[in-house]
């Protein structure tokens, strides 16, 4: 470093040492900006993590295989052209860390008093039993207890508007793949709560044995979905699925083409997290600009000094800047060590339960795990120091302005 | 040589109606080497015509010439270079830098020039010494007295040794003693080093001193007397 870089720095530092109170807030502010920016942005990606996990596990998996025509006519006409034994051994032979096929058509159930239109699901209820919805320790009655079981399972809602519940008899009706009607009569043995008032109005789960049966699909299905390490890596997973089913006419989809509110999420995130940051500096900017100008008013005389001995604007310029930024990089290493330590500090999650009756209806857990992710660490940090060095620009620019003579004969 | 030279210099300042003329054609010629005083009484100009010497302020017309180079067409970039290098201010307040010790308000310059730090160092310690102020070096300005203070001043002017020396009543603040070491200190550095001083001064001693004595009064100069320095 030259040494008029070097002394410009040195009376940067020092000057922050003049106003130690001004400096003292300033610091607090800007370390209270950075958490704020970086630890509600963990708690809010945690939020966001939670309700993609939880709709992913639920039905869509990560990748999914349908026939090509399965997603305009989601109908059981659109059948996997693979037999499902030779599915079942193809997926598990690739070992993902979880996988599936089932059945899943539209159907419309009634009781004796009232009639609805559903999803039906076969599954396999030993594989699914891992990210299924239903929430097995608040069931009423018994989930399913293998691919042939008899008995249907149904939410807790469709239950209350069919005013039916368990042990009692349902009729289950929907098509086969002529387009004959197709019907039968099932009786109630489980009645569950899913996070999701949604869902336990639309799936009913039966056997997926019982499904083939019944709609007359020997050893066949309409999706198989595999389930990855992270949700948010799922190009590996997609590969290997699509190795599996070469050759074969069917499409393969990621969570994100089939579930396009859920997709939607993490851009989402993105640019929240984005405009949150923003929406923080300008509140600090405000402060930051001030104390600048602030500071550099003070200073007109010496400013006028060193420019009547020879100083440069330029060596002016950057004293001021260096300045700004001296305290944004202190305040950051303050906001960021609290980040950490709160987000620390609640790494197992907090119950966020009271609040959670609002929170459930988007999908999101009653228990909150921050995430604080490298990105949004850095992106807080970027903006921060790339744009408080053009806030402190104007204040730099005006002092480097000065001119000597006035300078030197203001009374201070 | 001609080391200052200004020719036809008017500088009119307007405060509502009035107009104050703080140089009224004033046209001079310094040799290099030169001890002069200027000397007029309170808003005689003294401070006008140094600081457009400097190329700290320009006039409204004429021509100011440093060592043969005209000035007062250059950019303030040019003007801040040759200010650096050539020309060493004491400044009529004292304008120390706060919140730098007296030890650094001296190596200002030098730093700024480019100077090593251990030279830095030494050779302010030096002149330090020179104005009587040993020991001091690691004082801040607001732990210092007036005339102390002045002392910084003129040792951060004359450390880097520049060809031209402007002082704007260096010794207002000294005592006797004081003030008489600071004197010797100019010519010894007039005398060696061929220092061309400008010195602007109430200051009958100073005057003394002075090879070329220039009178002031309301922007011209009415006096111009060559004497025997004492
Ligand atoms: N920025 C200014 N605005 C208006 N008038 C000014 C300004 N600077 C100087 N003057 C006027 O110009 C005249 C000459 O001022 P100058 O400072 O050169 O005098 P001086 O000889 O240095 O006086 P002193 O011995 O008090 O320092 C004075 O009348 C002063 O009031
Ligand atoms: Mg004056």
């Amino acid at each position: 470093m030259s040494g008029v870089l070097r002394i410009s720095s040195a009376l940067a530092w020092r000057n922050l040492w003049r106003n130690r109170r001004r400096t003292a807030i300033m610091l607090a502010a800007i370390s209270v900006g950075a958490w704020a920016m970086i630890f509600l942005t963990a708690l809010t990606q945690g939020m966001v993590n939670e309700m993609i996990r939880d709709g992913l596990s639920v039905l869509p998996g990560h990748v999914q295989v349908h026939h090509p025509d399965y997603r305009d006519d989601p109908s059981i006409a659109n059948l996997i052209p693979v037999a499902d034994g030779e599915l079942e051994d193809r997926f598990d032979a690739a070992g993902f860390q979880d996988w599936s096929t089932r059945i899943r058509v539209p159907a419309v159930i009634s009781s004796e008093r009232e009639t609805r239109g559903v999803t039906l699901l076969g599954i396999d209820p030993a594989r699914e039993r891992n990210f299924t919805f239903v929430d097995l320790e608040t069931l009423d009655g018994r989930f399913l207890d293998g691919t042939e079981d008899r008995g249907i399972v149904i939410g807790r809602k469709l239950a209350d508007t069919l005013e039916t519940r368990t042990g009692k008899r349902v009729v289950v009706m929907s098509q086969d793949p002529d387009n004959e009607l197709a019907d039968r009569g099932f009786r109630v043995i489980g009645v569950y709560r899913a996070n999701l008032p949604s869902y336990e109005e639309q799936f009913v789960l039966i056997g997926k044995r019982t499904a083939q049966q019944f709609l007359n699909v020997d050893d066949r299905v309409t999706e198989a979905i595999a389930i990855g390490d992270d949700f948010r890596e799922v190009e590996p997973v997609l590969q290997e699925v699509r190795a599996l089913m070469h050759g074969d006419p069917v499409t393969v989809n990621a969570w994100w083409d089939l579930d396009t509110y859920l997709g939607a999420m993490l851009p989402m995130m993105d640019g929240f997290v984005l405009v949150w940051v923003i929406v923080i500096f300008l509140a600090l900017s405000f402060g930051l600009v001030n104390t600048l100008v602030m500071s550099v008013f003070e200073r007109v005389r010496e400013i006028g000094v060193m420019l009547a001995l020879g100083m440069r604007p330029s060596a002016i310029r950057w004293q001021i800047v260096v300045e700004s930024m001296l305290l944004l990089v202190f305040g950051l290493v303050i906001g960021n060590t609290l980040s950490f330590a709160s987000t620390y500090a609640i790494r197992d999650g907090i119950d966020v339960s009271i609040v959670a009756e609002g929170m459930e209806m988007m999908g999101a857990s009653a228990r909150l795990v921050p995430d604080l992710t490298v990105d949004n660490v850095v992106l807080a940090n970027v903006v921060v120091l790339v744009l408080g060095f053009f806030a402190s620009l104007s204040p730099a620019w005006r002092a480097s302005r000065y001119d000597p003579i006035e300078a030197i004969t203001t009374v201070q | 040589m001609t080391a200052v030279r200004c020719v036809d210099l008017s500088k009119t300042y307007r405060q509502g109606d009035q107009e104050i003329r703080a140089l009224d054609h004033v046209s001079i010629d310094i040799d290099a080497g030169d001890f002069v005083c200027l000397s007029a009484p309170s808003g005689g100009g003294k401070t006008t015509l140094l600081n457009a010497i400097g190329g700290l302020d320009r006039p409204d017309s004429g021509e100011i010439y440093i060592a043969g180079e005209r000035i007062d067409t250059l950019s303030k970039a040019e003007l801040a270079e040759l200010r650096l290098h050539r020309i060493g201010f004491v400044f009529q307040a004292y304008n120390l830098i706060p919140v730098l010790t007296a030890r650094e308000n001296v190596e200002f310059v030098m730093q700024v020039q480019g100077v090593g730090p251990a030279e830095r160092r030494r050779q302010a310690e030096q002149i330090l010494e020179e104005v009587g102020l040993e020991g001091m070096g690691e004082r801040r300005p607001a732990e210092m007295s007036g005339g102390q203070q002045q002392r910084v001043a003129v040792a951060r002017a004359i450390v880097s040794k520049p060809a031209l020396v402007l002082a704007d009543e260096p010794t207002a603040n000294l005592d006797s003693t004081t003030s008489d070491e600071l004197i010797d200190l100019f010519t010894r550095l007039n005398r060696h080093h061929g220092t061309t001083f400008i010195i602007a001064t109430h200051d009958r001693r100073v005057m003394g001193y002075a090879r070329r004595l220039v009178k002031m009064l309301d922007g011209r100069i009415v006096d111009d007397i060559r004497q025997h320095a004492a």
